[in-house]
């Protein structure tokens, strides 16, 4: 076993023992216990297991963990919790913006992006950032109006 | 107290079985309202429990369309009490009801009229002890949130009067629910309750559950369904790091190891270990639709109407056809199971969509007694269907069995679940008409060859529909279904007009042999029927100089369906445009929830790509329940048939099924999805309808006849990808 591997996650400083070529995802599932990312393809395709690392989103399907050793790592889970929402969790409640709810975790996190790079981006913006994100449940315009509600709400 | 036995839902009866009216008794018992004819006991549905909680349960389970919300609401608004004290308990073998499977859009009909009925009973047990204690008679009390107050200020609740006795009786399903006119809560749109935690991070999903000690498994398939393992080397396998378990039985493979990243590449291991011989056993993709008609039928007519009609002088006649496609969930199939540590009894989450029809195949293939096989219900990612759920199940369990008292997750690969899901099944319809001087079909006929739809546990006597069950050395045959009877059918849902044709037959040409693996997706039948039907007669109208709106009306009595085609009309009209466009309908399965929808479609000239810019529908889905729900199933039905229909193409050779990750099979993204406006027909005296499945098939068969007006010519192949477009343009 190598040395354990040290990054931060939602703010926290963690220490992971795994193989460096571990994908970030089983370390944040299966490690830290986090549910927001999901394994959707493992192969970078559909967006599910979408986090950001150091504020740009990443597919943790195929990041390795020594890939983001002594870097910031962010989750559904570190925007915000049941009692104290974030503003897109807010909105996509609102919207009652799922289905299945599967792919939900990845288009809030890729929003998160967005909106961090682009405050008030038009409806086409949205709908073109969240292009490589796979919804099979048809929610796509929910998923649309609630990224909407959230810039509207702030 | 009314007498009941006449409404429309006490003939619904449990799952696979029709959906007639029936006044027939089962035995000499009276025949309950929707699930509680095959779940009869009071205290199998509800229980009133200590700090002021209400427990409902229900075998119906969550599959991402709010089912159990809305179950909750009609049970709140049955028992009169906030929606908030409900704990909901769905979809457990050792816990709840058995109501078969959670499918066909008809939660609402079994599940949720049988709740309908036992709360509505439960009420007025309650309120009868209430009655004792308060000495006032139970019609003048009146209830707020479970607490009972008698005229003259005395007051009681539920909580005080419950006895652990009180329901432990059968249900008599003749205490009238509320009409709907008094209701509060259904007809609201109740947020979900699962959305908060999806949201969030929180646990939901089967893939969430991490009990204490526990390990990861994968499978190794064959390259093909046929394949034949000639060697293989597991000791390669069990010595790479962290691989508790490898498992081998028959062709059945798979790993079980300490983390998931070890049980992936042992897997992978364990792949490079197999070798294979893989026969070509599959049909030449270029002549599907011939080989399949060259298979042995059972052929059936489903309907037949003879009358006196003025004579044809105009005869039609087309075929039309369509190939596979995936369920292709987001989320691969998943499942956690843990043997006792003496290996004599099993639980295992699932998220089938039939947790007591899974258990029986389960009890069958790992030969244990049936009370030692619990299934409970954990969710994924939305189904769709019948897709790999059941067969995870039964992975796990076998991966579990190696390692007793250690549970194991099992996670299916991308590639494992296009690979082996069951596709919605290729079908050919080949439809005749004969039109009247009058301009009036008089004849109608509509063949329909294709497998059946619904594959899934059957609970035979034997055999077994669980894919690993198959590969065991000592393999279960697997169980080809009966034709399912009209007005539910099969491959022939749908194929029975609900247009009045005096004279019509329909013929089934079911085909037992699956050269390819099928069965049930939303709508089964209905899509490929519907877009059948509703195109052919858009030839005809065209032929005739009909304008396609009126030449349905001309044909349609039922005043429910012309109002929805007459209001999808309207509402398209008020935003005009220069695309082409097509028109769509049905009432789904002639029971369900009527849609009428209009698409807009464009057509790149150059490539052969076809887009649909925006639909409209409308919906009458009877007495509506959850108004913001509907909408999210009747749009999400519009995106996936769009997908579907312009898009997907399970790819294969005689190999075997060539999709393997998202690039082999794309589906519809952001840019490309419809906007949708849709507006809903309230009815609040009818009955609730299922409309889960209720606008796919409409929209296809209004995108064929966009795509008809943008070509001059209809095409009558699906589906409409952008190179058969292209190929069919210059061919
Ligand atoms: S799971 Fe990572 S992109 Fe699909
Ligand atoms: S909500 Fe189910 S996949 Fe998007």
């Amino acid at each position: 076993m190598t040395a354990p591997t040290k990054l931060q996650v939602n703010g926290r400083a963690v220490t992971v023992a795994a193989e460096p070529d571990t994908p970030l995802l089983y370390v944040l599932r299966n490690d830290l216990a986090l549910n927001g990312a999901k394994f959707g393809c493992g192969l970078g395709q559909c967006g599910a297991c979408t986090v950001l690392v150091d504020g740009q989103p990443v597919r943790s399907c195929v990041t390795d963990l020594s890939a983001v050793a002594g870097r910031s790592v962010t989750t559904l889970e570190g925007l915000g919790t049941a009692d104290n929402l974030h503003k897109l969790q807010r909105a996509f409640i609102a919207e009652q913006a799922a289905q299945c709810g599967y792919c939900i975790p990845g288009m809030i996190m890729e929003a998160k992006a967005l909106l961090d790079r682009m405050p008030e981006p038009a409806e086409a913006e949205i709908r073109n950032a969240l292009a490589d994100h796979l919804c099979r449940c048809g929610t796509h315009n929910r998923i649309v109006a609630a990224v909407q509600r959230a810039v509207r709400e702030g | 107290m009314r007498e009941t036995l006449t409404r429309r839902g006490l003939g619904q009866a449990a799952a696979g079985l029709t959906l007639l009216f029936s006044l027939a008794p089962a035995g000499a018992q009276p025949r309950l309202p929707g699930s509680l004819q095959t779940n009869r006991r009071l205290d199998a549905w509800l229980r009133i429990e200590p700090g002021g909680v209400v427990t409902v349960c229900t075998g119906k389970v969550e599959i991402g369309q709010g089912a159990v919300t809305a179950l909750l609401q009609i049970a709140a608004e049955e028992l009169d009490v906030a929606p908030s004290r409900i704990r909901m308990v769905s979809g457990d073998t050792a816990l709840t009801p058995d109501e078969g499977f959670t499918a066909g859009s008809q939660s609402m009909e079994q599940g949720g009229t049988a709740l309908r009925f036992a709360a509505a009973e439960a009420r007025a047990i309650l309120l009868d002890l209430a009655a004792a204690r308060l000495g006032a008679p139970a019609a003048a009390l009146a209830v707020e949130d479970g607490s009972i107050r008698a005229p003259g200020g005395a007051a009681t609740s539920y909580w005080e009067v419950a006895q652990a006795a009180s329901f432990a009786r059968e249900a008599t399903g003749r205490v009238a629910p509320k009409p709907a006119a008094q209701h509060r809560i259904v007809g609201t749109s109740h947020p979900r309750l699962d959305i908060p935690a999806k949201v969030t991070g929180g646990a939901i999903y089967v893939q969430d559950m991490r009990p204490p000690g526990m390990l990861f498994g994968r499978v190794a398939r064959p390259p093909s369904y046929e394949a034949k393992l000639l060697s293989v080397d597991l000791d390669a396998v069990r010595a790479l790091p962290g691989v508790v378990a490898v498992v081998r039985d028959g062709r059945f493979l798979g790993v079980v190891a300490e983390r998931e990243e070890q049980a992936v590449k042992a897997r992978k291991a364990l792949r490079e270990a197999a070798r294979w011989e893989v026969p070509a056993a599959l049909p030449d993709p270029a002549r599907l639709h011939e080989s399949l008609r060259a298979l042995r039928t059972d052929d059936s007519v489903p309907s037949e109407k003879r009358a006196d009609a003025p004579p044809a002088v105009r005869r039609f006649q087309a075929t039309y056809t369509k190939r596979y496609f995936a369920h292709a969930s987001i989320g691969p199939s998943a499942a956690l199971a843990v043997y006792a540590a003496d290996g004599g009894s099993v639980q295992v989450w699932s998220h089938t969509q039939g947790p007591f029809p899974l258990q029986r195949d389960l009890v069958r293939v790992l030969g244990l007694p049936a009370d030692k096989v619990r299934v409970s219900h954990a969710q994924n990612a939305g189904c769709y269907g019948h897709n790999g759920a059941d067969d995870a199940a039964l992975d796990a369990a076998l991966l579990a069995r190696a390692v007793p008292g250690r549970p194991v997750m099992l996670q299916w690969m991308r590639d494992d679940e296009f690979q082996w899901e069951p596709y919605n099944p290729a079908m050919e319809m080949r439809l005749t008409a004969g039109v009247a001087a009058d301009g009036r079909i008089v004849d109608w006929g509509h063949e329909v060859w294709s497998n059946h739809h619904n594959n899934r546990p059957q609970n035979p006597r034997e055999g077994s529909n669980l894919l690993a069950s198959w590969h065991l050395e000592r393999p279960h045959p697997p169980v080809y279904p009966r034709a399912t009877p009209q007005p539910n059918g099969a491959g022939d849902r749908n194929a029975v007009p609900l247009y009045d044709f005096p004279n019509q037959r329909v013929v089934n040409h079911l085909i037992p042999e699956m050269p390819v693996r099928v069965s049930a997706l939303r709508t089964l039948g209905a899509y490929a029927n519907v877009f059948a039907l509703e195109s052919f007669l858009e030839e005809i109208a065209a032929a005739l100089g009909e304008d396609p709106i009126a030449f349905r009306l001309r044909h349609l009595p039922d005043p429910r369906g012309r109002a929805v085609i007459e209001a999808a009309a309207k509402l398209a009209a008020e935003e005009p445009g220069d695309l082409p466009r097509g028109f769509g309908f049905a009432k789904y399965k002639n029971v369900a929830a009527y849609v009428a929808c209009v698409a807009e479609v464009a057509l790149d000239r150059a490539t052969g790509a076809v887009r649909v810019p925006r639909v409209w529908a409308a919906v009458d889905a009877g007495q509506v329940i959850t108004p913001d729900g509907l909408r999210n199933q009747i749009e999400g039905g519009i995106i996936q048939a769009v997908s579907w229909t312009v898009k997907e193409d399970v790819p294969f050779d005689p190999q075997g099924i060539l999709a393997k990750d998202w690039n082999d099979y794309p589906i519809l993204t952001f840019p490309e999805v419809p906007r949708i406006r849709t507006v809903l027909l309230n009815r609040p005296e009818a009955p609730p309808l299922g409309a889960g499945e209720a606008s796919q098939a409409p929209v296809c068969a209004a995108i064929g006849n966009g795509l008809a007006r943008a070509l001059g010519r209809p095409l009558r192949a699906l589906p409409y990808t952008a190179d058969r477009v292209k190929a069919a343009m210059v061919g």
